[in-house]
């Protein structure tokens, strides 16, 4: 066994198993929590601050990612006092663009990499989309990882290339996407979280939002675990994003009840855990609205972006 | 930002109606007990009497028990048994109807969290009625090429951890296959009796099929005692089943106990640990440990000792101890002075044996009996601790080395009511399940409870099944 703060190499073969059906149960319970008055208000603002508005498509222009990023400053300016999201997320070829509309706002910048979302190129290829966005000004990578590679049994592949990104980020904080839909089971997220961590993930992260199922409970649930067993075992924090699939406050609530139980109050900043969703914002909004008007307002009193 | 706390999430208690003072029901009628005597009932969470209920006598038990016998002779044991399926729905129906109620005045008057009232206790007593309604006209089909008969009047007696369930695992099963009954809750718990005298009362169940006498010890005895009882349907301590057993021996009484258990929870060093651990927590601390089969002895391979232990005590840190109103409490009152000293005092002979022992760092209310979940480790097999039944929120840990080792101590008690195995291989969940001497075995899961699946233990843990086909077994005469 290792002490606290040396990293040693596991076998990944031998990770934890997990089963499914307690997770389930365990992640029921959480849904069971019943979160009112002021703690919904100081939730509900926790869940805005930790949201990394994203635009990953292909028809993305300069005009839209300016778009975003004045939203992810000025979420809804009626009511004054909101808190700012953590982060936007781009693509490589728009992070100059968001980093200049969203200099001196505290709003971060995250480009995805590495071939995302698929991450079917060569290292050398990801390598240089890595050092591109980052060179942009990117402060944060969100790179995929080789689903392919990993589902093979190739585990040290997948570690030497999360490494290899690492490496490539610099200042940048890395973050690790296992896309969780491909990887089907509970113990290949665990074995994957362990290996995204040991290689020097920053954070880890379920998914592309390209790929059905997404950030489901069960799944960040079992990589909060993860978490959890690393600081347990090396004291070192590793961040956890959800993305996809959190689209309305009750589901975002429930997460950052499951992040407070299984990690603890420390993992309730921005700099620990992000929710990767669009449209979570403004459901967010309209139940902080609600809360201090006491009623629902129409979507339509709610920038789409 | 500091910290997330959650606020207070109080389940509302306007709509219940406690009566000030509670009679006896008996023959469709609530009557004044002939033993002028009263005893209070309290909320267990801040020592706040919540109703007057009547002390029934010998005299109060023996008119019960001819109210029930009459019943029987002149329209229970002769409407077809469609009919008593009829009723048994209607009380299933009218339980759900009112389950918000039945859930808020079980954790008033037991101390139990409302999440467990709500979610376990109330929906899974009325699934009971739902259950036995439907076995009510079928019983033929369940016994092929038997002759089976009603047995006449049960008397049946339940304890307090679960004081609505266990008036719905007697009288569901009883009136389906029959009989008549006269039920005793226990002294601390009898308002969910009392309120499901109500509502049998309102599905215009014939006078006299159900009777409920409140009292103490003495009821019991007076119902045990009582000539013209066939049955005795007994759930308790094994003390008293003991008692039982003694008094109706020689008599032609037919009897089902369901008493004490120290069942084992068992973790293989492949099993996920994770989720293992949360069966743990479930398996001791549901309903502050006052589980009957509650897995209060935990056996860990010594090779995942250490982590087992770690993760053990950060998941006891996230549990919430308190108001059992507040829908987020994990952790409730225990349900009376007199248990809580009991656990005290093996919480002392802990201390004096020099066990290790870890307690949840949680804020107690000021008032109310409470007890923080605890775990004892590195217990040895002669430790009172491990040897005797606690009924509260602490779990005896031991270590073991192999397969044969842990089937052998987990067998070595004189209970065997239920375990829990916890591996990741499947061959080796069969290996231990037909070599542990328990009534329920569960495989990587725990406390999991289902009508149509039966429940009883072995050896000290008593004999009789309930739930399921087999525990219709207990309620007939079979030819």
């Amino acid at each position: 066994m290792s002490k606290k703060g040396e990293l040693e190499i596991p076998d990944f073969r031998n990770t934890p198993t997990i089963d499914k059906v307690g997770v389930e149960e365990r992640v029921a319970r959480f849904q069971k929590r019943s979160i009112k008055t002021e703690s919904k208000m100081q939730g509900l603002r926790m869940a805005l601050n930790m949201i990394d508005l994203t635009t990953l498509e292909g028809k993305d222009t300069p005009g839209k990612v300016k778009q975003m990023c004045y939203k992810a400053q000025h979420l809804h300016d009626v009511h004054p006092g909101l808190p700012t999201v953590a982060a936007v997320c781009v693509y490589p070829s728009m992070v100059k663009t968001a980093v200049d509309e969203v200099k001196g706002s505290g709003v971060k910048v995250a480009s995805v990499s590495t071939a995302f979302p698929s991450g079917q190129a060569p290292l050398e290829v990801k390598l240089m989309d890595t050092k591109f966005a980052v060179d942009q000004g990117a402060d944060e990578i969100d790179m995929v990882i080789s689903r392919g590679k990993f589902l093979a049994g190739d585990y040290n592949f997948v570690f030497d290339e999360i490494a290899a990104i690492k490496e490539a980020c610099g200042k940048a904080r890395l973050k690790v996407i296992l896309e969780t839909g491909e990887l089907v089971t509970l113990d290949n997220v665990r074995r994957a979280s362990d290996i995204a961590m040991h290689a020097g993930a920053d954070f880890i992260k379920t998914s592309t939002g390209k790929i059905k199922p997404a950030a489901t409970m069960q799944v960040t649930y079992t990589m909060l675990e993860a978490i959890r067993d690393f600081h347990l075992k090396t004291g070192r924090m590793v961040g956890m994003k959800p993305a996809g699939g959190i689209s309305n406050s009750k589901l975002a609530l429930h997460n950052l009840v499951m992040v407070k139980e299984t990690l603890g109050n420390e993992w309730l900043t921005n700099e620990w855990f992000r929710f990767g969703a669009s449209s979570l914002a403004n459901d967010v909004l309209m139940q902080i609205m609600k809360t201090e008007t006491g009623i629902y307002q129409s979507t339509d009193y709610f920038s789409i972006d | 930002m500091k910290g997330w706390d959650y606020s207070p999430a109080l389940e509302s208690t306007s709509h219940v109606e406690i009566k000030k003072r509670y009679e006896l029901y008996i023959n469709g009628e609530w009557v004044k007990p002939a033993s002028k005597k009263y005893f209070k009932t309290i909320n267990p969470a801040n020592e706040e009497v919540l109703a007057e209920v009547a002390h029934a006598n010998e005299k109060d038990v023996d008119k019960a028990v001819k109210a029930a016998r009459k019943a029987y002779d002149e329209v229970w044991s002769k409407i077809s048994p469609a009919e008593r399926a009829k009723y048994i729905f209607r009380i299933a129906r009218l339980m759900q109807e009112r389950s918000r109620e039945f859930a808020v005045v079980e954790s008033l008057d037991a101390g139990k969290t409302i999440r467990e009232s709500r979610d376990v206790d109330v929906p899974l007593a009325c699934n009971h009625f739902f259950y036995h309604a439907g076995w009510a006209d079928k019983l033929e089909f369940a016994f092929p090429n038997r002759k089976i008969e009603s047995i006449g009047v049960a008397g049946q007696i339940i304890p307090w951890n679960f004081p609505l369930l266990m008036a719905a695992w007697k009288i569901a099963p009883a009136l389906a296959t029959g009989n008549t009954v006269v039920l005793k809750p226990a002294e601390t718990t009898p308002l969910t009796a009392l309120k499901l005298a109500e509502i049998i009362h309102d599905s215009g169940l014939p006078p006299g099929v159900v009777n409920i006498v409140t009292g103490y010890g003495d009821t019991g005895a007076a119902i045990v005692n009582h000539k013209d009882v066939d049955k005795i349907a007994f759930t308790g301590s094994t003390g008293v089943g003991k008692i039982i057993q003694k008094a109706i021996a020689g008599t032609n009484k037919k009897a089902t106990l369901e008493l004490g258990g120290k069942s084992a929870n068992i973790i293989m060093d492949d099993a996920p640990i994770d989720q293992a651990v949360e069966g743990v927590i479930n398996g001791i601390f549901f309903n502050q440990g006052h589980v009957c089969c509650a897995g209060s002895r935990l056996f860990i391979q010594e090779g995942v000792v250490d982590t087992v232990i770690e993760k053990l005590k950060h998941r006891m840190k996230s549990l919430i101890v308190g108001n059992p109103l507040d829908k987020n409490t994990d952790i409730g009152a225990i349900n009376s002075k007199e248990q809580l000293d009991i656990i005290n005092g093996y919480l002392k002979i802990g201390e004096k044996e020099g066990a290790e022992m870890y307690q949840s760092p949680c804020d107690l209310p000021s008032s109310g009996y409470y007890c923080p979940p605890t775990l004892v480790m590195n217990l040895a097999q002669s430790s009172r601790l491990v040897q005797e039944e606690i009924f509260g929120p602490v779990l005896a840990i031991q270590t073991f080395r192999t397969i044969d080792e842990v089937i052998q101590k987990a067998n070595n008690t004189p209970y065997g009511l239920a375990a829990g195995v916890w591996t990741d291989k499947g061959s080796r969940i069969f290996n231990l399940t037909t070599k542990l001497r328990a009534g329920v075995i569960w495989a990587n899961t725990y406390n999991k409870f289902d009508p149509t699946s039966p429940f009883g233990g072995y050896k000290e843990s008593g004999f009789g099944r309930e739930g399921g086909l087999h525990g219709l077994e207990g309620y007939l005469k079979m030819n």
